[in-house]
């Protein structure tokens, strides 16, 4: 079967718990948006994926088989993050020669028209790059590879409006001619919802929900009017959390929307970010 | 056509009235090629699956035909489809609104009729 399955993950850091007890499958050729708030877990559960950690225990199979120290699966997933984990003294367009050693399928043609599209010069070297172009010679090796499983760590950490435009195009554009399961973490939730088929939320190293964007939105309405009436229409619902404007008030609520919401509160429905927040809210909220 | 992620209305919906929009202006002319999955994907930067899903719609109401190996096409008659599609609707989304939004300050009946005058008679001068 092809799609990545992880085991009963736990990661310990010393006595730090990332990772505890995570299951959970990725389906072959789908985009998924891994959300979760800093120190959530997601990049350790990106870096055990990729082969780059050890869980301390479970296992993680793709396409069936065990990831450690395998060269077969390690060639079929590439992590993108904003680490420079390439040689220093190599220029770019060298790099992108190299990869060809570890990734048969990467396109350097390819990725010389990306690095003319993103004005990123492939005769300096990645040190001397600036945050934003470090993301972006990062993207495009990402972009490049034509691995069938891509893991996005934060891919557009310090680029410009224009740049995660370009970026999010090309992204598609790819996807499109040559369906790949893409995984991409990003705080910029609003940003990117609108590409995302799946959503996986992370909170202290549980998975809080693994769902279809549209199965997870339809679970929640927001509800607003009048502070009494309000109070009055929440008494037998499961409330996330409610934010008040002087006599206005607003309320996230669980469960399908009744037939009887009083003519005077009106109902809408919440977006991604918005629900991410009220789910991993420390202060109030279901858990 | 404009795409509005915040919107109350789902995307895929979105793509379809979009689609009904640029046809009933004519943009979209019948017996003529739409763009593709991908172009709406890229241009609008939606899941393929959601530009998918509401060209769909239009298939399955036959506003859009597939042809095999080449892409989607208008089909003859889609704009008399439409059009009394969104006759039908008219009531509902204008008219019933108009009304409850009157009620709420107090507008007559023959102010709403005036107003409507007036709005045809602009429309003209406009055009």
């Amino acid at each position: 079967m092809n799609c990545i399955e992880v085991k009963n993950v736990t990661k310990y850091f010393g006595k730090l718990c990332t990772l505890d007890n995570v299951s959970l499958q990725f389906e072959e050729n789908k985009i998924y948006g891994l959300l979760g708030r800093n120190g959530a877990g997601k990049s350790t559960l990106f870096n055990i994926i990729s082969n780059r950690i050890f869980a301390t225990s479970g296992k993680v199979l793709l396409d069936g088989e065990n990831i450690i120290n395998n060269d077969d699966t390690s060639g079929k997933i590439f992590l993108m993050n904003d680490k420079n984990q390439y040689s220093n003294t190599m220029k770019i367009k060298t790099i992108f020669k190299w990869m060809k050693a570890f990734y048969p399928d990467f396109d350097e043609d390819y990725a010389n028209q990306l690095s003319k599209d993103f004005s990123l010069d492939t005769n300096k070297y990645v040190k001397s790059l600036s945050t934003g172009y470090i993301s972006i010679f990062n993207l495009i090796l990402a972009l490049s590879v034509n691995t069938p499983y891509l893991l996005l760590d934060e891919p557009v950490l310090g680029l410009d409006a224009n740049h995660r435009d370009m970026f999010y195009r090309i992204l598609l554009q790819k996807y499109s001619e040559k369906p790949c399961t893409i995984i991409i973490s990003t705080h910029l939730i609003d940003e990117i919802s609108s590409l995302l088929e799946n959503i996986i939320i992370i909170d202290q190293g549980i998975i809080m929900k693994i769902e279809s964007l549209e199965q997870l939105l339809s679970q929640y309405y927001t509800i607003s009017g009048n502070a009494s009436s309000i109070d009055t229409y929440l008494k037998d619902k499961q409330v996330l959390g409610t934010e008040t404007l002087g006599g206005l008030k607003t309320a996230y609520v669980l469960g399908p929307v009744d037939q009887k919401v009083p003519y005077n509160l009106a109902v809408s429905t919440l977006d991604l970010q918005k629900l991410f927040i009220q789910l991993t809210n420390k202060e109030e909220g279901l858990r | 056509m404009q795409i509005n992620t915040n919107s109350e209305k789902p995307i895929f919906l979105q793509i379809a009235e979009g689609i009904e929009d640029a046809i009933l202006s004519g943009a979209f002319s019948e017996e003529s090629q739409i763009p593709s999955i991908t172009e709406f994907s890229v241009n609008y930067k939606i899941n393929p699956a959601t530009a998918l899903k509401g060209i769909n719609i239009l298939v399955d109401n036959s506003i859009l035909y597939k042809k095999r190996g080449l892409g989607m096409f208008v089909s003859s008659g889609a704009m008399d489809v439409l059009r009394s599609k969104r006759r039908e609707q008219y009531f509902e989304h204008y008219i019933m609104n108009l009304v409850s939004e009157a009620k709420r300050l107090d507008l007559t009946e023959h102010e709403i009729h005036s107003m409507i005058e007036r709005g045809f008679k602009d429309e003209l001068y406009r055009s």
